[in-house]
């Protein structure tokens, strides 16, 4: 098979590599009061840390947190010219100076023990996104670092990301150049996934992941973000692709009737998010019919914005070779397993 | 059809497994309280080392709120998805007519065995493949 690019690859950064770059006072201070727990807001996974069995490294230590495993399993097992790290650290509104410090850690440590000893790997800026001053300042201090090609924000965050509190973050990932990736998972602070209440299932809870991605859509769609932030890129990363023509369908025609409510919005709704959005396949849609995925695809009208996604550790992995319907154009499976990703990040 | 020799039973305990190499092909061969069920080591999704996975039971539900646990050690999950295969026929259980894993029938056949590979006394029983 050709090369590839894998656009969302799980490093685990544990506390002992985290602490290896974090100032002492950080240290003691992780170690006498640690993080703030999460009560009821996380479910069990179907799997131990919702990882592939195979995946726990034989030398100990989570799924993900051993470089030479990873590259066994992962980037060795398949021709992945480039793979992007997405470390699930959620860095949420706990102390502060606290936040910023190990945000900082988590990206030195990417640098050193990631990026360094792999050329092959970029990875994400993890930021404390829920202050979102302090998330500018760490993207601008890793201004240069062009190995993190985007900005990381889990899609469980406290407020629909259109809000303005957020957009400080958008304005220092534009000025880097870089895009806003909005990974699945995170701390909402409190509110369910799902729009009804609670869900009791994980299979729920799983199959609602989308419907956090649908309600930030719609919020970056209607605060006029995009219109605010000409160069943004938004990458939804584990969000499914299915969802989002029926959406663009929904809010156009809202849009129509709507228009004097937001006169921000100059354009179609569809129009700003096939400009600005990106998505990554896993964990991708698997209909009965491969004629139904090329309807979906047809419908979706953003074949150059598809990125090929593996998800590695984790139990819901694609597999590279038998995610995508054979069936797809050949141009169009090198374009969602290469080249896409390659105009959106770079190649250096 | 080829009868491959794949070692001693005894190897095997029951409720183990060993994974070998037949043809060309990896698979999986199980002891399930003395019987012995051979799958290939591919899962049909997207590829997994099947037989690597955890074994476990059968959880059904008549009603709600009613839960059985049947067959111990009989239900293979893939270590991937977690896609869950019936050890004795190979058959998924998320779509038993349609999804399934190849089986290869075993027997037992009495020593002695002349390749040199295997250094197996007289009187073991030998485990035995048949690879289609």
């Amino acid at each position: 098979m050709n090369a590839l690019v894998d656009c969302d690859i799980h490093n685990a950064l544990t506390a002992d590599a985290l602490h290896r770059h974090l100032p002492q006072r950080w240290r003691t201070y992780h170690r006498e009061y640690g993080r703030r727990m999460t009560p009821g807001d996380f479910y069990p996974k179907a799997t131990p840390s919702a990882a592939r069995t195979d995946a726990w490294p034989p030398g100990g230590g989570p799924p993900g947190s051993d470089l030479a495993f990873l590259r066994r399993q992962l980037l060795d097992a398949w021709p992945i010219e480039m793979g992007v790290l997405n470390p699930l650290l959620s860095i949420r509104n706990q102390y502060r100076d606290f936040d910023a410090a190990m945000a900082s850690a988590a990206n030195l440590c990417q640098i050193a023990e990631w990026l360094d000893p792999e050329p092959r790997l970029r990875a994400s800026l993890v930021v404390p996104y829920e202050n979102p001053s302090l998330a500018a300042e760490e993207i601008r201090r890793q201004r240069d670092e062009r190995r993190f090609v985007q900005v990381l924000i889990p899609s469980r965050t406290s407020e629909p990301l259109g809000e303005p509190k957020y957009w400080p973050i958008y304005a220092a990932a534009v000025e880097t150049g870089r895009p806003i990736g909005v990974h699945f998972g995170g701390w909402s602070g409190g509110h369910p996934i799902s729009g009804a209440g609670w869900p009791a299932y994980y299979l729920e809870y799983h199959t609602g992941m989308c419907q956090t991605f649908s309600a930030h859509l719609i919020s970056l769609v209607c605060h006029g973000v995009f219109e605010e932030f000409r160069d943004l890129k938004v990458v939804f990363i584990e969000g499914g692709l299915a969802w989002i023509p029926p959406l663009l369908w929904r809010l156009d025609r809202a849009w129509k009737k709507l228009k004097s409510e937001n006169p921000r919005l100059t354009r179609a709704p569809s129009e700003y998010v096939r400009e600005h959005l990106w998505m990554t396949t896993q964990p991708v849609e698997e209909p009965p019919e491969p004629g139904q995925f090329h309807r979906m695809l047809d419908d979706l009208a953003m074949p150059g914005h598809l990125l090929f996604a593996t998800d590695y550790p984790h139990w819901d992995f694609d597999h590279p070779d038998h995610s995508l319907p054979a069936t797809l154009a050949p141009e169009l499976t090198r374009n969602i397993r290469r080249e896409n990703a390659r105009a959106l990040y770079g190649g250096g | 059809m080829a009868k491959h020799v794949v070692g001693p039973a005894g190897e095997i305990p029951p409720g183990g497994r060993k994974i070998v190499e037949i043809a060309g092909r990896s698979v999986g061969i199980f002891n399930l309280a003395g019987e012995f069920f051979a799958l290939r080591n591919r899962c049909p999704h997207q590829g997994a080392a099947l037989c690597t996975g955890q074994l476990g039971g059968l959880v059904t539900a008549a009603a709600p709120g009613h839960y059985d646990l049947s067959r111990p050690g009989e239900m293979l999950r893939c270590p991937w998805h977690g896609w869950e295969f019936d050890v004795r026929t190979g058959q998924s259980w998320v779509d038993p007519q349609n999804v399934r894993v190849k089986r290869y029938p075993t027997e037992l056949v009495k020593g002695p065995y002349l390749a040199e590979s295997y250094r197996v006394s007289v009187e073991e029983e030998l485990l035995v493949v048949e690879i289609s």
